[in-house]
C-alpha cells in the first residue's frame, strides 16, 4: 500500500445520514471477482437515472471534478460489510470520507485500503456539511483537519492503523510476523 | 467480574492489545461464500500464501446463486452471468486451497449463517468471523460472531487471526412476555427502533433477560442476525439448556466424552452477576405489537397499526418518506402490497416457515401479488416439505424456491420491480436494496404471510 500522509482537496457533500454500502454500491455489482473498475458504479442508483448521469446529483456537477474528500452526514458506510464500498470510493478518487459518525465495519475496511475515515465532532461536521467545495487539509500525522477558516479540527484515529498507513505498512505482514505467537496459541487451545 | 463477551475476547487473545497495537485475536471458525471470498484468494495467491488452516473454513454459496431448481438441478445454466462465474470461482478456490465446500448441488447448502448452525460447526464461546455483516447471527450460541472485509478474509485465510480492538459490551434487557402474533422479528424490530441504526455502533451487544431466557434457537437466530442494523459489532446471547439442545446430536457437535467436557464449558459462559457493561437499554416486551418499517433503514419502523409520524422539514426523513411513496400521517394497516418475500438469513429458517403455513393454511395469496418463498438451506427446504408447509405454500400460490439469499439483496435475479412496494422477512429495507426502486417494508413471517394472503399491509392477529 501506498503511504497516505496528507489530503488536501475541495469537498463534496452528501448530507444524507445512515448512507449504507447497498448505496455506496448497490448489490447488483458485487458480482466481480476483483477490485477494480469499481467507481464506475460509485452511488450507482444516484448518479444515473436510466443509464445516464443524473445532473442533479452532486457528483455530476462540475465542481465535484477532481474532489478528493467526501463529506457525508451521520453513520455514513452502515450496512453490509463489502469491502466494494471503499475499493469504489477510491478508484473513483476519494482518499477520504468525514462524517460525524462512521460505522464500524465500513471504518475498518477503508483503513485497510488507505481511504481515511475521518470522525469529527457535531460542530464541525454541521459546518462542513453547511459548506461544500471547502478547501480542508487533513494531516493524518498530526491527527488534525484544517478548515479553510483556520478552525483546527482534531480527530481520532487508531494509532497502528494510522503507523501503516502513515508508512505504507501491510498488516497482514505484521500478523504474519506474530505466527509463532499465533502457533503457540493453537498448541495451547487445539 | 466478566461479561459473556469479556471471557470469549480473553480466551482467543493470542496478544492483548496495546496503545499502539490492536490484539491478534485467534479465529475459530471462518465462513465463506462465493461473493466476499474471491479478492481474498487472490491475494493469497499473488502472495504465495496459502489457507493456513482449511479445517477451520467452511465455504458455501449462497448470495448469487438462483433460486430455481432448473438452474440448480436441472440443465439450464445460471441465468446471471456473473453469478455463474462467481460459483465456479469459488469452485476453483476450494480445491486449490483445500477448503471443504458445500457447493451448488450439495445437500447441505444453504445460506451461510443457517448452515453452520445447522450442521452444528457454530459452538458457544467460538469465534467466527465472515464477510458478510450478518454473520452476527451466530451470537445466538454465545460465540462472538462478526462481518468483515475481504481484506481481513485475506487475513483469516493466511493466518486465523484479526488485529482487532475491542469493542464496548451494551446489555439489551428484555423482561415480560411477547403477545400472541408478536415474534422475535417485532422483538429486535422495536430494539432498534428504540437505541437507533447507530446505537451500537463500537459496541457488542448482550441479549439479556426472561424473554431472551424463553426464545428457541431459531428465534434468537433472528435477533442477534439484525444486531449490526443497530450498527453494533455483534449481538450476543448466554448458551443455556435450550442452546445445548439444538446442539446435541447435530453433525458437527461434540459426541460422546467431548460433549460432557464442551458442555462443562459452556455452562461457563454467560455472564458473571454484577459484571459491568458500558451501555444499557431496558426493554418491556410486553408492550410490543407487530412491527413494520416505512421508510430506508430498519430503525424507521412502527408498530403494525400506527401512523407514520409527520417530520415536515427533516429533509433526510422527507427524501425517505418520498422515497417511499408515504406521507407523514398516513396509516401503514391497508397499504398496498406487490410482491412478499419469506426467507432470509433473518427468517429462512424452519420455524419461520411453520409460522408463515400457520397464516396460509387453506388461504389463497390476493390476486396481483407475488409470494416468494425461499428456505434457509436445503436441509430446511427438505424439512419443510415433510412437514407438509410447501404444499401449504404451493396450494395458496406461493412461488416455493431452491435455498439461498435471493431477494434479500436481489443479486440473483430475484428482485422487485422499481416503485413496487416488497413486505419482506428480509433485514434491509435500504433504497435499491431488493431492486432499483424497489421499496421494502421490513416484518415478521406472520406479518409477510398476512399480508400476501389481504393483498394490502394486514395485522397477522386477525387471521392466528
Amino acid at each position: 500500500m501506498e503511504p497516505v500522509k496528507r489530503v488536501r482537496s475541495k469537498t463534496v457533500v452528501i448530507a444524507s445520514s445512515n448512507i449504507d454500502t447497498d448505496q455506496i454500491i448497490p448489490a447488483r455489482f458485487l458480482t466481480t471477482t476483483t477490485k477494480d473498475g469499481l467507481g464506475r458504479q460509485l452511488f450507482a442508483d444516484w448518479r444515473y437515472r436510466d443509464g445516464s448521469p443524473n445532473p442533479d446529483f452532486v457528483l455530476n456537477k462540475p465542481e465535484a471534478r477532481g474532489c478528493r474528500v467526501l463529506v457525508a452526514g451521520r453513520n455514513f458506510g452502515c450496512g453490509s460489510s463489502r469491502e466494494h464500498a471503499p475499493w469504489a470510493l477510491l478508484d473513483y478518487g476519494f482518499r477520504a470520507v468525514i462524517s460525524s459518525e462512521i460505522a464500524d465495519i465500513f471504518r475498518g475496511n477503508s483503513l485497510k485500503n488507505g481511504l481515511l475515515p475521518i470522525v469529527v465532532d457535531e460542530a464541525a461536521a454541521h459546518w462542513l456539511l453547511e459548506h461544500p467545495g471547502a478547501d480542508v487539509d487533513i494531516d493524518l500525522e498530526a491527527a488534525r483537519l484544517t478548515l479553510p477558516t483556520g478552525v483546527v479540527v482534531p480527530f481520532p484515529i487508531e494509532a497502528f492503523a494510522r503507523h501503516c498507513l502513515l508508512n505504507g505498512v501491510d498488516e497482514l505482514g505484521y500478523l504474519r510476523s506474530k505466527l509463532e505467537l499465533i502457533e503457540r496459541f493453537e498448541a495451547r487451545f487445539p | 467480574m466478566p461479561t459473556l463477551f469479556d471471557k470469549v475476547w480473553t480466551a482467543h487473545e493470542v496478544a492483548a492489545e496495546t496503545a499502539d497495537t490492536p490484539a491478534v485475536l485467534y479465529i475459530d471458525l471462518h465462513l465463506i461464500h462465493e461473493v466476499t471470498s474471491p479478492q481474498a484468494f487472490s491475494m493469497l495467491k499473488s502472495s504465495g500464501l496459502r489457507v493456513r488452516r482449511p479445517d477451520r473454513t467452511l465455504a458455501t454459496m449462497d448470495h448469487s446463486t438462483p433460486t430455481s431448481t432448473e438452474q440448480i438441478f436441472g440443465n439450464v445454466p445460471i441465468k446471471v452471468d456473473a453469478a455463474a462465474k462467481q460459483v465456479l470461482k469459488l469452485e476453483q478456490n476450494a480445491a486449490e486451497f483445500g477448503v471443504e465446500l458445500f457447493g451448488l448441488r450439495d445437500a447441505r447448502r444453504g445460506i451461510v449463517h443457517v448452515i453452520s448452525p445447522e450442521l452444528g460447526c457454530t459452538q458457544p464461546g467460538m469465534t467466527i468471523v465472515c464477510g458478510d455483516s450478518h454473520t452476527s447471527t451466530h451470537g445466538a450460541f454465545g460465540a462472538l460472531a462478526f462481518g468483515i472485509g475481504s481484506t481481513e478474509v485475506g487475513h483469516v485465510f493466511a493466518t486465523q487471526s484479526l488485529l482487532q480492538r475491542k469493542p464496548k459490551t451494551f446489555a439489551v434487557n428484555v423482561e415480560g412476555r411477547l403477545r400472541p402474533g408478536v415474534t422475535a422479528k417485532d422483538l429486535i424490530l422495536g430494539i432498534i427502533g428504540k437505541i437507533g441504526v447507530s446505537g451500537g455502533t463500537g459496541h457488542v451487544l448482550e441479549y439479556r433477560g426472561s424473554t431472551i431466557r424463553s426464545l428457541s434457537m431459531d428465534e434468537r437466530m433472528t435477533v442477534c442476525n439484525m444486531s449490526i442494523e443497530a450498527g453494533a459489532r455483534a449481538g450476543m446471547i448466554a448458551p443455556d439448556d435450550t442452546t445445548f439442545a439444538y446442539l446435541q446430536g447435530k453433525p458437527r457437535a461434540p459426541k460422546a466424552a467431548d460433549w460432557d467436557a464442551a458442555l462443562a464449558r459452556w455452562r461457563t459462559l454467560a455472564t458473571d452477576p454484577g459484571a459491568h457493561f458500558d451501555a444499557s437499554v431496558d426493554i418491556d416486551a410486553s408492550t410490543l405489537e407487530p412491527m413494520i418499517t416505512y421508510g430506508t433503514n430498519p430503525g424507521m419502523v412502527l408498530p403494525i397499526g400506527a401512523h407514520i409520524p409527520d417530520r415536515a422539514g427533516d429533509e433526510v426523513f422527507d427524501k425517505a418518506l418520498r422515497y417511499m411513496g408515504f406521507h407523514g400521517g398516513d396509516a401503514m394497516l391497508g397499504k398496498p402490497v406487490n410482491v412478499v418475500f419469506i426467507g432470509s438469513c433473518t427468517n429462512g429458517r424452519l420455524a419461520d416457515l411453520q409460522a408463515a403455513a400457520h397464516i396460509l393454511k387453506g388461504r389463497k395469496v390476493a390476486p396481483g401479488v407475488r409470494l416468494l418463498i425461499v428456505p434457509g438451506s436445503q436441509e430446511i427446504k427438505r424439512a419443510a416439505e415433510a412437514a407438509g408447509y410447501a404444499e401449504i405454500f404451493k396450494a395458496a400460490g406461493a412461488d416455493w424456491r431452491e435455498s439461498g439469499c435471493s431477494m434479500c439483496l436481489g443479486m440473483n435475479g430475484d428482485t422487485v420491480g422499481a416503485g413496487q412496494y416488497a413486505v419482506s422477512t428480509s433485514n434491509r429495507n435500504f433504497e435499491g436494496r431488493q431492486g432499483v426502486g424497489a421499496r421494502t417494508l421490513l416484518v415478521s413471517p406472520f406479518t409477510a404471510a398476512a399480508s400476501a394472503v389481504q393483498g394490502r399491509i394486514a395485522d397477522p392477529r386477525e387471521m392466528l
